[in-house]
C-alpha cells in the first residue's frame, strides 16, 4: 500500500556551474525511514535541504503530503513548521535556554500557551535524556547533548517528517551513539525520516530503505540488507569496499 | 570669561536643544534604520534593492543637501513644519542610512545556521529577525551604533544654518553680543559637545557591558 509523504520529481539544482542534483526522483512513504548515503559532494545534503526549501531548486517538483512546496512567504513558513530539521552543526538558538529552544517554535509559530509548551518541552527533553539541563544555555552542553536538544526542538512542532542532515558528523565518537539511539527510537516509533549520514550501522539497523547517491544522482535505492550485502552498482560496491574494510 | 559664566543659562538652553535634536533623531533613525537593514537582508529582491538604494543615495550625500531638500523641498509639496521638526526629520533620514549599515553588519555577524534553524521551525522572516537574529546581533551593533550617534550629535550643528536654535546658534548669539570673549565662548561650546559625546559613549559602553553579560 502506497501512502507517499514526500515526493521529489525530476529535481535539478545547480551551484553556479556545478550540477549538484540531477533529475532526482524520490518518494518517501509515510512512516518510512530513508537513509541517504554517498561520498562527500554527491549532493545528499543538498537533497535533504531542498525538501524544506532551505535550498531552492532549478527545476522539478517537490511536494509534501500532497502539497507542492510554496514560494518564499507565510505559506512556506507554515509548511516548514511541519517538517523537522536537524543540522550537522546543531544550530541551537544561542541566546535561549535549552527549554526555550524547544518551546520557541510552538509558542511563536503554533500559538501554544507558554505553560503547555513548557510542559511538552520538558516531556520531550526527558525523552531525549536531557531534562536536567533544561535551564542551561546551548554553549554549556556537549555536542551530543546539543544535538539531542535539536531533535527535541524539531519534535516539539509535531512534524510530519524529520530531516537529518549529517546529524552525527560534528560529534566526538563517544557522543555519536547517544544521538543515534534517540534517532533509532524515533524510527521504531513510526516517524517518517530522511537521514543523510555516514553511519552505516544506523542505516542497517533503522532504515527501511537506503538511497545511494553519487555525483548528484541517485544511483541505487534498495533495502539495507540488499544494499550492504549485494549492491547492484559498481559505484556503490566501490564505496562500500572503501568504508567497510577498516 | 564673564560672558561665559554670566550666560551659562544660554549655553544650557542651547545645548539642551542640541541634545533633544540628537535624541529624537536617534530614536527615529534607529527605527527607520532597522527597517532598512531588514529590507536589505529580506528574501524579497525589490525590497533589498530599495534598501540598498536608500543607503547608497543618502550615505553619499552631504547632510547639508539632505537638510536643504527637507527644509526647502518639502514645503514645495505642501509639507510645512516648524524648522525644529524639519531638522529632526533631516537628521533622522540621514542617520538612518548609517544605522542601517551598523545593524546589517550586526545581522551578518550572526551565524547563518541560526536563521536556517529558525526558518526550519516555521518562523517567518520577521519572526526570525526579531526573535533570533537581532537579539544575538545586538551586542555587535552597539559599538558601531555609538559612533553613528556621536556623529549625529555633532551633525545637529548643521541645523543652526536652517533656523534652528541649538548649540551653535547659542554660541553665535553670545559671540555677537560680546566679540571680545570669542575664544572663551567657542571653547565652552566645544566643551559642551565634548561632554555630551563622552556621556553618550559612556552610556553605550555601559549598555554593551550589560548586554554581553546577560
Amino acid at each position: 500500500m502506497s501512502d507517499p509523504l514526500v515526493v521529489l520529481e525530476g529535481v535539478n539544482k545547480h551551484f553556479g556551474d556545478l550540477h549538484v542534483l540531477k533529475d532526482i526522483d524520490l518518494t518517501v512513504e509515510r512512516g518510512e525511514v530513508v537513509v541517504v548515503i554517498g561520498p562527500s559532494g554527491s549532493g545528499k545534503s543538498t537533497l535533504c535541504r531542498t525538501i524544506n526549501r532551505l535550498e531552492t531548486i532549478d527545476s522539478g517538483r517537490i511536494s509534501i503530503d500532497g502539497k507542492p512546496l510554496p514560494e518564499e512567504g507565510k505559506e512556506l513558513a507554515q509548511l516548514r513548521a511541519q517538517v523537522g530539521m536537524v543540522f550537522q552543526s546543531f544550530n541551537l538558538f544561542a541566546h535561549k535556554t535549552v527549554l526555550q529552544n524547544v518551546t520557541l517554535g510552538p509558542i511563536k509559530v503554533l500559538g501554544a500557551k507558554k505553560a503547555d509548551a513548557d510542559a511538552r518541552g520538558k516531556e520531550l527533553l526527558e525523552r531525549v535524556g536531557i531534562a536536567s539541563q533544561a535551564d542551561k544555555y546551548p554553549a554549556q552542553l556537549s555536542g551530543g547533548q546539543q544535538q539531542r536538544v535539536a531533535i527535541a526542538r524539531a519534535l516539539a512542532m509535531d512534524p510530519k517528517v524529520m530531516l537529518f542532515d549529517e546529524p552525527t558528523s560534528a560529534l566526538d565518537p563517544e557522543m555519536i551513539n547517544e544521538v543515534l539511539d534517540v534517532m533509532t527510537s524515533l524510527a521504531t516509533g513510526g516517524m517518517t525520516m530522511v537521514v543523510v549520514t555516514h553511519e552505516m550501522g544506523f542505516a542497517r539497523r533503522a532504515a527501511n530503505r537506503v538511497v545511494f547517491m553519487d555525483a548528484g544522482r541517485i544511483v541505487e535505492s534498495s533495502t539495507p540488507e540488499q544494499f550492504f550485502t549485494a549492491p547492484s552498482s559498481d559505484r556503490a560496491k566501490d564505496f562500500l569496499s572503501k568504508i567497510l574494510t577498516h | 570669561m564673564d560672558t561665559v559664566f554670566g550666560n551659562l543659562d544660554v549655553f544650557a538652553e542651547a545645548f539642551a536643544r542640541t541634545l533633544s535634536l540628537t535624541l529624537f533623531a536617534a530614536v527615529g533613525a534607529l527605527i527607520l534604520g532597522t527597517l532598512i537593514a531588514a529590507m536589505r537582508v529580506s528574501p524579497v529582491p525589490p525590497l533589498r534593492w530599495l534598501g540598498a538604494l536608500y543607503v547608497q543615495a543618502v550615505r553619499n550625500t552631504p547632510l547639508t543637501v539632505v537638510f536643504t531638500f527637507v527644509v526647502f523641498g518639502l514645503p514645495e509639496v505642501d509639507v510645512k513644519l516648524p524648522f525644529y521638526r524639519f531638522a529632526v526629520l533631516a537628521l533622522t533620514l540621514y542617520t538612518a542610512a548609517f544605522v542601517a549599515e551598523a545593524v546589517r553588519s550586526g545581522i551578518n555577524s550572526v551565524a547563518t545556521g541560526q536563521a536556517e534553524a529558525s526558518r526550519s521551525v516555521g518562523m517567518t522572516f520577521m519572526q526570525t529577525l526579531r526573535l533570533v537574529i537581532l537579539p544575538q546581533a545586538f551586542a555587535n551593533i552597539i559599538p558601531p551604533l555609538a559612533s553613528v550617534f556621536i556623529a549625529l550629535l555633532k551633525n545637529t550643528s548643521i541645523a543652526s544654518a536652517f533656523g534652528v536654535f541649538e548649540g551653535i546658534q547659542g554660541m553665535n548669539q553670545l559671540i555677537n553680543d560680546d566679540g571680545s570673549a570669542v575664544i572663551a565662548i567657542i571653547l565652552t561650546a566645544a566643551i559642551c559637545y565634548l561632554g555630551l559625546a563622552l556621556g553618550l559613549a559612556a552610556l553605550f559602553n555601559q549598555l554593551e557591558r550589560r548586554v554581553r553579560a546577560s
